[in-house]
Parts: C-alpha cells; structure tokens; sequence
C-alpha cells in the first residue's frame, strides 16, 4: 500500500469506498510525501506519506518503534527530514526549529504536558507572545483574551489566573490547547492526549476536538485505543517500521482485523537464534503477589534457570516499574521476590545484585552509563569491588576482562579504553549487558534491551542472550516489540494497566493475538467485528 | 600568551591510544583522560606565566635565587592550609554535592582542639579532638544529605552558620591561645629546609589521589557523581558513599584546623572564615565538574597553587588585597567560561587567532 495510491487525495480503502471523496471544501492542509529520517544505524522514517484536511482528525496507528514520535518531531520542527517533500498549505516548507513550526500554524501536545507549573494559566497560554506596551505584559488583556480562548473551548470555568500547578492533568490540557489557539494554529498534533485522562474526561477532549474542527482546524491524533479513534477520528494512516502501510482508510469502518495487519506483519527483519528444545528447569526467580499503588497489581511470576519469560505490554502498563520492582530499584507495597529460594530484601538493590540478579535498564544513558568513562569502567561497574583487592582496583584485571567480553559481544570499535559517550547506541548497550556477563548472574532482567539499536546489533543482542540462557541464566525481558518477545521468550506475559492478563509459551501464541490482548479493553469492544 | 603554551600540546585527541594495554601504560600519572592531563598541563602553564609576571614586575627580587626560594616556600606555605581542604572538597564536588561549611568545620574543630580540657591531654589529644569533631560534622551534614534528602547547598549552608555558632559558644568569643610547644612548632619547623605544613599537603594531596584513582571508593565516588541513578543500579550504594564523602571532607578540614592552629599558635571561631570560596574555587580552576563526575587531585592542588601564586603577587608588589580579590574573581569565570567551551574548541579558538595574527 505504500504505492501510489497512498498520499493520493480520494485513494481507496480495502473495500474499495471512496473515503472522503466528497470533501471538496476541506482542502489538504499538510501532505507528506515519501518522508526519510535517519538516525545513526536507524531508520526511524523509511518513506512516509500522510495528507491531512482541514477540519478532520486523522488518526496515527501503529506500534511502538513505527515511527510515530519522530514523524511528529519532523512536523513539530525539532527533526528535519532527510529527504522527501513536507507541503504545508500548498507550499514546501522546511521547519528549522520548534517555534518555526508554531509560527507556522503547527502546533504539538506531547503527553508529557510542557507547561511551566509555577506560571499562571494566562501566563502558560501566552508564553513567548505575550501581548504588550511598551516592553511590558498586558496582563488584563492576557487574561481577556485567555478567557475567550477558553470559553471557546467551552471550559471558561478554568480561572485565567489561576496557577497551572493547581490543575490536574485534563484541565493542563485544555491549557495546552488554549495556547495552541492563542498562536492561530491550523494543525494541532496530539501524541496519546488520552493517556492521561480519565474515562469521562476523555469524553470532554472529544467535544473540545469537534469545536476546534468545526473552526476548520485540523487534528493529527494519535492513540493506541482503538475505540477512541473510532469515535474521534475521520481518517487513519498506519504507519509500520516507518513506513505508510496504509492511508486514509475511514476511521469508523475500517475493520479491526485490517488495521491490525497494517500495523503488524513484517519489514524487518528479526533474526532470532534457533530455539533450543525446552527441558524442564529449576525454577530461579520466583515473585508473589507483587503491587505497587499506581503501577502495578498483584503480579505473580516465576522464570527457572535458563528459561527466557517475556513480557509484553505497553508503555504505561506497569511493565518498567514491575522491573524495577523485582530489581529492588523500587520498594514495593506488598509482595515478595525469591531468587533461588531466598528472599530478598526489598527495595535494595545491592541485594539483589548480591544475589545475582542484574539489569539493563530501559534508559541506557540515563539509568545504565557513565558516558564520559572508558568502556571498561563502565563494564566493570558493578563488578570492580570484586576485582579489587583490599579497597585498590586492578584496573589492569578490568580492563583484560572487559577486552574478553568485548570480544565476545563483538563490540566495535573493540577498545575498552574509549569513552562509552562515543560507541553506537548498539554498542552502548552491549555495553550494559556485557556488564552483567562479568559477574556470576543467575538472572538477567532486560528492559527495552534493543531500543534504538540497528539491525546488526541487534541479532548480535539475540544471540548473546540466547548464549546466556543456555548457560543457565534466567532472562526477565521487557519489550514494546511483539515479535522481539515471542521470538526471543520460551515463555510471554501479557501486562495491561498494572496487570498480568495472558501467560502462554510463545510457540502457542501469535503476534496478533499479543497485540489483541494489549490493547484490548479498547481494540476489542466498540469495534466492529 | 599564558594559554599559548598549553595549546602547542596536541591534545590528545586520537580516541585509542595503544590498542592493547597491560605493559603499554605510557603515562601512569594521567589516570585514563588524557583530556585531564591536558587541562592541568594549561593549569602549570598559568602558573609558570604568574611567576614570569612576577619576575618581569619586580626583576630585583627575583634576581636574588635566596629570595626566589623564600618565595616558593612562602607560597606554598600559603597554599597548605586551603590546599588540605580542597583535597576533600574535591571528592565531594566530584561525588555530585558541594560543602559549604569547611571554613566552619576548621573552626570548630580548631576552637574545640584548643579548649583547655583538650589541651591537657597533649598534642595527640588535640589533633585527635580536631580529626573527630571534623568527620563527625561532616558525618552529620552526610546523613542530612544522604538519608534527610536536604539539598548539599542547604544542609551544609545552615552546617556553616551552626558549627560556627558553636565555635564561638564553645570559645565565649575568645581567641584561645595554644600552649602545646608540639602543636605550636609544626608549622615553625622545617624538614630539608622545606616547611612541615607542605609535607602534610603532600601527604593528602597523595593519599587523595591514591584514594581517587586507584582504590574502588574513589571509583565509587566518579560514578556516584558522574550518573547517580547509573551507580544504584549497579549495586552500588549511593546514599552511604555520599555521606562518606562529607566524612572525608570534614576529616580534611580537621586536619586543616591543627594546621591553623599551629600557623597562629591558637584558635578562634572566625578561623577559616570564606575557605569553602577558595577550596570550591580551586577546585572549579582545577577542572572540577560542578556537576560531579568529573575532576582530578593534581587540577585542584594546581588551582590553589595559583590562587596562592596571586596573593603572592599581589603582595610583593604591594597591590590591595581588594584589586586581588577582583582578578581571582576573574580567573574563576575565566576557568568556567573555559569549561563550558570545552577545552578543545578554546585551543582551536587560539590555534585560528595564531593563524591570523601571523599571516
């Protein structure tokens, strides 16, 4: 489908219905035609076409890693495409920077709100245009206007001078919004705006949107619920490893089924090690009733020795903060954690590291590196006390260490002595995992091991923790990539909103049944079958 | 013309130096950055340019090589006191935190060491006094950090303001004369003609960098200042090391407090008074990341040489104090501004203005 039917104005959906076709009078406002962006041994955007109406919401579909945060970080000026054409209002343009694209009439409301919580309402709508005299802020005329702004959203409850920090989520939104209309924007992107609302709030985001489209604004929304973009949405564009796989199928009867295949079936390629036949194991890591308020519920698992369990779910799900949990990074409310019997201490982390448990954290260079530091220390950083004898590090032994497993993860370029700052993000993380391979873990916790890591590196990742497992090391794995986690795991959790909701050896499950489950609640009810 | 002999040194910017390593080690001293090696090579340049002014502003004196080597002595003696402190706050800038309260943790340790209950215990029970009460203040401003979650620059601020009050309540405001001939003689005495207080700078100053360079709590502290969440998740545990580097100041600053007190042959609650500015400015000249990870013993030892190198300056020929105290202000946001740049784009700025300037 990414022929040339797709970017066309009136193309067609599977049925063969002309979507839209009578439209005449909501011209294109935004198209996209055949849209690159790499990154360094990435392609985030691989050919993308997208046409957006005045007036109507077009909804963005796909997984994770699809390339939908970085097609709107083109369109909101933070990225600048590689190749291919962005029109906006009949005209190429190329946005140098974020306040470009809002001069333009391009405005962008991330998921986490940017909003200054220790300004006023009126202060946070006018930011950076504040009206004025003579050098100084209008501030009764901010207001007014502010008022307006908002009672055209229908929300002139919200005070105009009223701290933002007193607001919850749905009304920092309306905030959002009103600021985008204060700068006469004509396209407004909403990246998951739904994620942080409540069930009937949501129903309130709905109305805002029809009044802002009644104006003949349009909206590029972006949802995993699927029922939302039934009800909200005109068209929907899926896009799969930054790719158009399809555009402008009609949001409210495209059938769930079709959507489903667009967004999955592959492009890339997942090499995966072959699978060992199973054996029956010890078990290893053993975890009951596991909660944290917020986050997750009751959560029971157990991975034996060399066995690799995969969990799926998505960004919100729990599944990160479960991790840590397990990790002792978090102290939990309730529940227990068991390596090899034993109980561990909770929310310590020297303990379970003692214990033998390790992790690679889902942020590499935030959570896992020390970027300025040479690789071996970086490698060695859980393990130098070991190494050292009586309080004085061997760095001579470290560095030999790390030169073997390096080695060994075929890390390039194979110096232990260069700063990690300087290595790919694949080699950063094969950095991380080599770190636990020093040790003696027993358990490997794995979250978001590939991300942002090229092909290459990839498949080198598979087979390292594929190695690991027939070794005798438990693998806990956390991944938004359905196929990373049936094609890795002997075994797959399903986690959605704090819970464990499906548990399956991942030779009797399917992508499309994963992806079913983990947006379910929302792709399955209120769709069409 | 003071940077310019730092910049005809590559630095050494090829990534891998010797492919593989054990016995190839070419420069021991340089830890593993090169680029450290580079800035404190810049640092001894600044130094030797000081000097080189001082030489060109009063040739006489400098032509006579006893006084030359009064001088050298005179400076370094002035560095020692300052030189001990920066050594332990260093670890803790490096460690991601800052201690404010030093100048008032000498105090306080001098006041309580030079108590007359203290002093009938002898030298040893003095600079045992010292050494306890400094780890113990700066154990407390460590637990206050570490486990009461205060920001370093608010719990060592009211430590500053608290542990002078206590010195001068322990002292009734009076200064306290120390009658130990021992304690007395340690800065009057010379060694091969070199003063006693520079050894015990030596002393730390290599005990700090043996500490930072080769043993796991000074791999500790980079990593607990360079990536904080980084270290937890390795194992590491950060809450205790942080409060140990507190520790490790406040020891520094006892030692510093029997320093002093020998240096004055007594002890007073005003002692001390703005050393938490120098230290923390010797340690920024010295390339001290303020926001921890980052930073060496020999920089920071180089920054206070310098500072102490322009008091010397400025005395000898007889400038004010004041006009100091505007050029050190200078050169700490000159070492700053240096800082931001990165020092490669500062040698590639004078390596372009070389080229102009000479075609």
């Amino acid at each position: 489908m990414t022929g040339p039917g797709a970017g066309g104005a009136a193309s067609r959906n599977e049925k063969g219905e002309a979507v839209m076709a009578d439209d005449k009078d909501h011209e294109v406002v935004l198209r996209l035609t055949d849209l690159v962006k790499t990154f360094p041994g990435v392609r985030a955007l691989d050919g993308v076409q997208l046409e957006v109406r005045a007036g109507e919401v077009h909804c963005l579909l796909g997984q994770n890693g699809a390339g939908k945060s970085t097609l709107i970080k083109v369109l909101s000026g933070v990225h600048r495409p590689d190749s291919g054409t962005v029109e906006w209002l009949g005209e190429p343009v190329a946005f140098s920077n974020p306040q470009a694209a809002m001069k333009a009439g391009i405005a962008t409301i991330y998921q986490e709100l940017d909003l200054v919580d220790d300004l006023t309402v009126a202060e946070n709508v006018f930011l950076g245009h504040e009206p004025r005299r003579l050098g100084f802020i209008r501030r009764g005329a901010m207001a007014d206007r502010t008022r307006d702004i908002l009672g055209s959203l229908g929300h002139e409850e919200i005070p105009a001078r009223r701290m933002v920090h007193a607001l919850q989520a749905a009304g920092k939104q309306v905030v959002s919004m009103a600021r985008a209309l204060s700068q006469e924007a004509r396209l407004l992107i909403m990246d998951e705006p739904s994620a942080v609302l409540a069930h009937d709030e949501v129903e309130n985001l709905f109305r805002i949107i029809r009044r802002l489209t009644a104006r003949g604004i349009a909206v590029i929304y972006i949802s995993h619920r699927l029922d939302e973009i039934r009800e909200i949405g005109d068209r929907v564009t899926v896009l799969k490893d930054g790719r158009t796989t399809a555009s402008n199928l009609s949001a409210a009867q495209t059938p769930t089924s079709e959507l489903v295949s667009r967004m999955t079936g592959r492009t890339i390629e997942y090499v995966f090690p072959p699978r060992p036949e199973p054996v029956a194991r010890e078990e290893l890591l053993r975890v009951r009733d596991l909660s944290r308020a917020g986050e997750f519920r009751d959560v029971s698992l157990s991975v034996a020795a060399g066995e690799i369990v995969g969990i799926a779910g998505l960004v919100g799900s729990g599944r990160s903060e479960l991790l840590e949990t397990i990790y002792g990074a978090r102290r939990p409310d309730t529940g227990t954690v068991e390596l090899a019997g034993k109980a561990l201490r909770p929310g310590s982390v020297g303990s379970a590291v003692r214990a033998g448990m390790g992790m690679a954290p889902e942020e590499r260079k935030s959570q896992a590196l020390l970027l300025g530091e040479p690789i071996y220390r970086n490698m060695t950083l859980a393990t130098f006390t070991g190494l050292a004898r009586l309080g004085f590090t061997n760095a001579r032994r470290e560095r030999a260490e790390s030169d073997r497993i390096a080695g060994s993860l075929d890390l390039r370029p194979l110096d232990v002595r260069r700063p990690v700052g300087t290595l790919s993000g694949g080699n950063q993380q094969k950095v991380v995992v080599g770190r636990w391979l020093l040790g003696d873990t027993r358990l490997l916790l794995l979250d978001e091991p590939t991300r942002g890591v090229d092909v290459g590196a990839r498949a080198e990742l598979y087979r390292v923790i594929r190695g690991l497992a027939a070794e005798g090391v438990g693998v806990l794995l956390v991944s938004s990539e359905v196929p990373e986690v049936l094609g890795l795991s002997d075994r797959v959790l399903v986690m959605r909103e704090g819970r464990v909701v499906h548990e399956a050896p991942s030779t009797e499950i399917d992508e499309d049944t994963v992806l079913d489950l983990v947006m379910a609640g929302s792709l399955m009810e209120g769709a069409p079958a | 013309m003071t940077l310019s002999e730092g910049t005809g040194l590559k630095a050494p910017a090829q990534p891998g130096p010797e492919p593989a390593l054990p016995g190839g080690r070419k420069r021991p001293w340089a830890g593993e950055s090169g680029e450290s090696v580079t800035r404190n090579l810049v640092l001894v340049g600044v130094l030797a340019a000081l000097i080189v002014i001082g030489a060109i502003t009063q040739p006489e004196l400098y032509g006579n090589s006893t006084w030359v080597w009064t001088n050298v002595l005179s400076i370094l003696q002035l560095a020692s006191v300052v030189g001990v402190v920066t050594v332990g706050m260093t670890f803790v800038i490096i460690g991601g935190g800052i201690d404010l309260s030093v100048g008032a943790i000498v105090a306080l340790a001098g006041v309580w060491s030079t108590t007359l209950a203290t002093q009938s215990y002898g030298a040893a029970g003095m600079i045992f006094t010292a050494i306890v009460v400094g780890v113990a203040v700066g154990l407390v401003n460590g637990v206050l950090i570490s486990y009461g979650r205060l920001v370093p620059f608010i719990a060592t601020l009211a430590m500053l303001v608290a542990a002078r009050g206590l010195a001068a309540a322990i002292s009734g405001k009076q200064t306290q004369i120390s009658s130990n001939t021992f304690i007395n003689g340690i800065a009057s005495t010379k060694i091969l003609g070199i003063p006693v207080l520079v050894y015990i700078l030596g002393a730390v100053a290599v005990a700090g960098w043996i500490l930072l360079n080769r043993t796991t709590f000074g791999r500790r502290t980079v990593a607990v200042g360079g990536n904080p969440e980084a270290a937890r998740l390795a194992g590491i545990n950060v809450k205790r090391h942080t409060m140990f580097l507190y520790g490790l100041s406040g020891l520094c600053c006892g030692i510093a407090a029997v320093m002093l007190t020998s240096q004055a042959t007594s002890a007073q609650a005003a002692m001390g008074n703005l050393y938490e500015l120098d230290a923390i400015a010797a340690a920024i000249i010295g390339g001290t990341l303020l926001s921890g990870g980052r930073g060496t013993i020999v920089g920071s030892i180089l920054g206070v040489l310098i500072f102490a190198t322009i008091t010397n300056l400025f005395a000898i020929n007889g400038l004010s104090t004041e006009a100091q105290n505007m050029v050190k202000g200078g050169i700490i946001v000159a070492a700053v501004l240096v800082q931001q740049f990165r020092f490669k784009s500062v040698t590639q700025f004078f390596a372009r203005n070389r080229i102009t300037s000479s075609t």
